[in-house]
């Protein structure tokens, strides 16, 4: 996959928490947790730029002074340099690109948050199944997910895009279909170390049925490992898909997505007209850059 | 004994992932819209001579057959032809992976001693400003896509201070210093892209090999720091850091379409994009199952110096 890499967060992983303590206890740990959270500068600094992108994708079309789509009158004032009339400039179209990377959020939140959802809850519920009952299915999973991390998602994805037709639905499908094992994989090794405590025995004694062992017992003392995931994956789904929308499997025109406007412009920036291509990179940098940070706070949080 | 026990079993496992690898690919390139005779020949053409170049090609057959006759192919080291170039798969293949290789050779010349120093000063500095200064930045600059990375680049280098080639692909017949020349803007971009995971590798071991125990006798014993972090220390900081630029392996070979594409690069990454559009299944098959073949490959280089450089793997190493 355009992607970089597994192991790397792995060992970042924080050990699964203590089970089977005082509620209260856990209570206080969590609180505790949250303002170590609100203290990291990173977490912050990171929140408050991604904070920044959710603004820009829910209220964007309503306070963006030009329509990102064009009007008819655009084209008179085509390619014109960043002004105060028009903060970013504007495209070989005249249409306005501060508008169009303001509206732009839209698209890449969405379809990166849907992907990582669907391979979050994918991939926990595979580890949870695997990481419990162990044997043939488990040596298979693991194989699987050797097989798909053998591949660059980048290339999964132009096969089953160029298959499927480019949409967002199969942009989503494709994504949380890849990150679904690799997911499972992390899942997997927190249950398998749940799974010999004391309050798993307690519960098989008990002759609890397996699912509710899975899900009721054993999902909530992994939810830290999921999470981590979880915000690890979205920045690379937002990698991913940017990746996909540039060479043309994502959204498709004339809609105001970042990699799309890259794709049409970087042509032109050997000709001086950098402007279209600059704001658009900026903006999917600084979005990868925010999730990021808000992973290493999160991350660096829970590791203590 | 143990390592060539160690070495067979993890082959053994790399067979297996290969064969299953060779399934999803085999499978997700069904997902490509049905008929091949028709793309080739276009829509205008007769439908029974589409027909019949689909009986040639044997896409008329069922998908199991197909995939026996394709894996059959290619273990017996032939990987069929082309539809789209009528040409062998093979001498389409080598010289994209060539060209693949000499890009992602640079990128690694590159970034690999500057992540481990990287790294490894970061580590000296645990927690204060030059470790978040490096951990950070490295963080940010992996999390960058590589096409933005790449239109970056050509903004500066290429508009602004207009020193090096926007165009990947060196005129032919190119000497070494100016096939570099050309490929240092893209592999500028992996530099970036690859910085932080190796810089990070590399930061964790040498703040565990600090902590350790023979860290804390050697200082006792009265070396230097100098010598004590070059003996000691640089040597176990390694080792995690080989593991992680193996894993990189694999994306270098193959997830590079989007630089390709922008620096006009005929990499493989570029080969298979194009395969994919044509849908040209010999050729996109065969191309992803390199790739795949190529990870699997280094990842086994990897574990192998790996449990050369550290014997405790070696013997611990029955489940993993």
């Amino acid at each position: 996959m355009s992607t970089p890499e597994e192991q790397v967060v792995l060992a970042e992983h924080p050990l699964p928490e203590a089970p089977g303590e005082e509620h209260e206890e856990t209570r206080v740990a969590r609180r505790e947790r949250l303002r170590l959270l609100l203290r990291s500068k990173t977490f912050l600094s990171g929140a408050l730029i991604f904070g920044v992108f959710v603004f820009c994708a829910v209220f964007g079309p309503a306070v963006v002074p030009y329509d990102p789509l064009g009007s008819p009158t655009d084209i008179l004032n085509k390619l014109e340099s960043p002004s105060s009339s028009h903060l970013f400039g504007t495209d070989q179209l005249g249409r306005d690109i501060f508008s169009r990377v303001v509206v732009g959020a839209r698209d890449i939140l969405t379809v990166a948050f849907a992907a990582t959802l669907l391979g979050t809850v994918l991939g926990a519920a595979i580890g949870l199944v695997t990481g419990y009952f162990r044997g043939i299915v488990d040596d298979v999973l693991m194989r699987i997910v050797d097989a798909f991390l053998a591949i660059p998602i980048v290339i999964l994805g132009t096969v089953a895009l160029v298959g499927l037709g480019p949409s967002k639905g199969t942009l989503i499908a494709v994504i949380g279909i890849v990150f679904a094992p690799i997911i499972a994989r992390t899942v997997r090794a927190a249950v398998l170390s749940e799974r010999e405590l004391e309050y798993v025995q307690a519960a098989k004694l008990r002759n609890e049925r397996a699912p509710y062992i899975m899900f009721a017992e054993i999902l909530p003392n992994v939810t830290a490992p999921i999470l981590v995931e979880f915000t690890v994956r979205l920045g690379y789904a937002i990698f991913a898909i940017a990746t996909l929308s540039f060479l043309g499997f994502g959204v498709q025109p004339p809609a105001p997505d970042w990699g799309l406007q890259i794709k049409e412009n970087y042509i032109i920036i050997n000709s001086g007209y950098w402007w279209p291509t600059l704001f658009p990179a900026l903006a999917i940098a600084s979005l990868v850059i925010s999730v990021n940070l808000i992973t290493d706070g999160i991350a660096r949080t829970f590791e203590r | 004994m143990a390592i060539a026990q160690f070495l067979l079993r993890r082959l053994g496992l790399a067979i297996i992932t290969l064969f299953l690898l060779s399934v999803i690919i085999f499978v997700a390139a069904q997902l490509l819209p049905g008929d091949v005779g028709r793309a080739i020949l276009g829509p205008f053409a007769d439908q029974r001579a589409v027909d019949q170049l689909n009986e040639e090609l044997g896409t008329d057959r069922s998908i199991f057959v197909q995939y026996g006759d394709w894996i059959g192919g290619v273990v017996t080291g032939d990987l069929g032809e082309s539809y789209a170039f009528r040409r062998p798969v093979e001498e389409l293949l080598w010289p994209a992976l060539r060209a693949s290789a000499k890009l992602a050779l640079l990128a690694f010349v590159i970034v690999v001693p500057i992540g481990i120093v990287g790294g490894v000063a970061a580590a000296l500095k645990e927690g204060r400003f030059r470790d978040r200064f490096i951990s950070i930045g490295g963080l940010s600059a992996t999390a960058i896509p590589e096409f933005v990375w790449a239109v970056l680049m050509i903004m500066i280098f290429g508009l602004w201070l207009d020193i090096l080639p926007v165009t990947a692909q060196a005129p032919r017949g190119a000497g070494f210093f100016t096939q570099v020349e050309y490929l240092l803007l893209p592999a500028l971009c992996l530099v970036f892209v690859l910085f932080g995971y190796i810089a990070r590798m590399a930061r964790a071991g040498t703040i565990e090999a600090l902590d350790a125990d023979y860290t804390r006798t050697a200082v006792l014993k009265g070396l230097p720091r100098r010598t004590v972090i070059r003996r000691h220390v640089l040597r176990n900081s390694l080792l995690p850091t080989i593991a992680v630029v193996a894993t990189q392996v694999g994306y270098l070979f193959g997830g590079l379409v989007a630089i390709e594409f922008i620096f006009n690069y005929n990499g493989i990454g570029q080969l298979i994009y194009r395969a994919a559009l044509q849908q040209d299944f010999p050729l996109l098959l065969s191309a992803t199952l390199v790739i795949g073949v190529v990870y699997l490959v280094a990842t086994l280089v990897a574990d192998l110096l790996y449990s050369l450089l550290n014997p405790r793997i070696r013997l611990a190493s029955s489940e993993s």
